[in-house]
């Protein structure tokens, strides 16, 4: 079967602006592939290039050398077929969630009657029914999230891509917007990449956890098929022994690779 | 007593009507000859000469607005070249800080030139505009212009730079075109920086308007005060200069109201509501 997105072969080597002899290889042999309906994580040391790593497979971001495909075809400029849910704040401030939702369906040239009424479910899906009409700053941040992922689900996207995006949620919404992502994804079996720095995260959400490797040049050192049964609570899956053995397996791989990375970083401060 | 009269949110309101009639109070039992001895000019009416005095200055506006009625034609010839000024720069200012922001190479190009104009003192462009445009309407617009260009130009180049890149990212991972990008990130992201100068930029038009006058023309409030100046007419002087304050006010208040409305989803502190 044809992958919904690979990466093969990828390397991404950034220019210092001020000095062009000085560059810095965030990403390098990276070959990647997520199938249709799979949901993959990547795991790794902050600061190893996960975050390069999507947006290359979004389009934002060229690489240096290597091929992105998207469903077999070679991918150049934006990946239409992708969504993509950032880890910073990415909502349009001057609109409203409603606006925020509708956005992309009329830059795609949808009606705006119709664009308005599946924003409207998609809201409600997301448990954000009556506060359409709100601007972000009066939104939670666990609110803003939740139009982010309607923002990026309204689209109807066959590739979902996830940067960290409940990071900056406190853990209790976090676990509930997990299952919530779980949920939509069971109904509709997209393909996911998903990045985070947070094992548990990755081991209960994916089929599949990727370890990458502390940069500079980080690479996949590891992949792990998650066979824990679906569905899955995130809060209750963390306790059954067989998450313990695969937390166990994947953590003796990562944990050598954050302690370099932390080494690194503390050297360059 | 004290309690009730002591400076505080409620009773702010009076306190600022009191200063203004305290000041002018002063002023008037100061100048009006006679009233008091006078110790710092050296003869009885020098200061009523030198500094107006307040009721025949308010005599001279109540003529104005009321009994003469002839200052509104004045009035409609600056308000005039206060808008136009002021909606010809914003326009201007906005569409070429939009370009610039866009295309680096355009601004690297243009940079001496925009930092010369800028710094270049404008104002001494008024004669040259006089005789370019003539003595009317026109001159004073371009005097204007010349103001408020700049001020919305930087702002809107700044708010251009300083779209959030995720904000940015997001629209196109959305499916947002050049133009949508325009449209829908680039212009609102840089009007929240416009409206934040707009108080500042109308206030200029309005200096551009008023200088425009003084300097050669035949009818606005400049115009009005610049006759009463030839006389030493210091009190239709000084009534033109309350006048011109009062409208200052009136346009900055317009600004204020335009930008709540459309300035809505702008975060304000302090919204919560005491129940």
């Amino acid at each position: 079967m044809t992958p919904a997105l690979s990466l093969t072969d990828i390397a991404c080597t950034f220019l210092s602006r001020e000095n062009r002899a000085q560059r810095y290889t965030a990403v390098a042999d990276v070959t990647l592939a997520v199938a249709p309906g799979e949901f993959v994580s990547v795991v790794g040391p902050t600061g190893c290039g996960k975050s390069t790593l999507l947006n290359v497979a979004a389009g934002l971001l060229e690489p240096s050398r290597g091929l992105v495909a998207v469903f077999g075809e070679p991918l150049s400029g934006i990946n239409r077929r992708a969504g993509y849910m950032f880890q910073s704040e990415a909502l349009m401030p001057w609109r409203t969630a409603l606006g925020n939702v509708t956005a992309g369906l009329e830059f795609r040239g949808v009606p705006i009657a119709s664009a308005r009424a599946q924003a409207d479910d998609w809201l409600r899906r997301v448990g954000l029914g009556g506060f359409g009409d709100r601007y972000p700053h009066q939104l939670s941040g666990g609110m803003r999230k939740r139009t982010s992922l309607a923002q990026t689900l309204v689209l109807d996207p066959d590739i979902i891509l996830m940067d960290e995006p409940f990071s900056a949620l406190d853990i209790q919404t976090r676990q509930l917007m997990e299952n919530e992502v779980l949920e939509l994804w069971a109904a509709k079996k997209k393909a996911v990449l998903f990045i985070t720095h947070d094992l548990d995260e990755a081991i209960a959400m994916s089929d599949r956890v990727v370890v990458l490797s502390a940069g500079p040049a980080s690479h996949p050192i590891g992949e792990f098929p998650i066979d824990l049964p679906r569905p899955r609570d995130v809060a209750e899956v963390r306790v059954t022994p067989r998450f313990i053995e695969i937390h166990k397996a994947i953590w003796d791989v990562l944990r050598e690779e954050v302690l370099k990375g932390y080494e690194q970083q503390k050297r360059a401060a | 007593m004290w309690n009730r009269i002591k400076p505080s949110a409620r009773n702010l309101r009076w306190w600022q009507v009191g200063m203004l009639l305290g000041f002018f109070l002063f002023w008037h039992v100061m100048t009006v000859p006679g009233l008091v001895p006078h110790f710092l000019f050296a003869k009885e009416n020098d200061a009523a000469f030198f500094l107006g005095e307040p009721l025949k200055i308010f005599s001279r506006i109540w003529q104005w607005f009321a009994i003469k009625r002839d200052i509104y034609p004045h009035l409609w010839i600056t308000l005039v070249e206060t808008v136009l000024a002021f909606a010809i720069g914003t326009a201007a200012g906005l569409f070429t800080g939009m370009w610039l922001a866009l295309s680096p190479i355009a601004a690297a190009i243009l940079d001496p030139y925009i930092k010369a104009f800028n710094s270049m003192p404008r104002i001494i462009l008024a004669p040259i505009f006089a005789v370019w445009f003539g003595l009317g309407v026109a001159s004073k617009v371009a005097l204007g212009f010349t103001l408020v260009f700049f001020i919305v130009f930087f702002n809107v180049y700044q708010g251009v730079k300083e779209v959030s890149p995720t904000v940015l990212a997001n629209a196109r991972m959305l499916g947002a075109g050049q133009r949508q990008l325009l449209r829908h990130v680039y212009l609102p992201s840089a009007m929240s920086w416009v409206f934040s100068s707009l108080h500042t930029s109308v206030g200029l038009a309005f200096v551009g308007a008023v200088v425009g006058e003084y300097l050669g023309s035949s009818s606005g409030v400049g115009y009005l005060i610049l006759q009463a100046e030839g006389s030493f007419d210091i009190n239709t002087v000084m009534a033109g200069i309350l006048v011109l304050t009062a409208f200052a006010l009136v346009l900055d208040f317009a600004v204020s109201v335009l930008e709540k409305r459309l300035m809505k989803w702008q975060p304000r502190s302090g919204e919560t509501e005491r129940l």
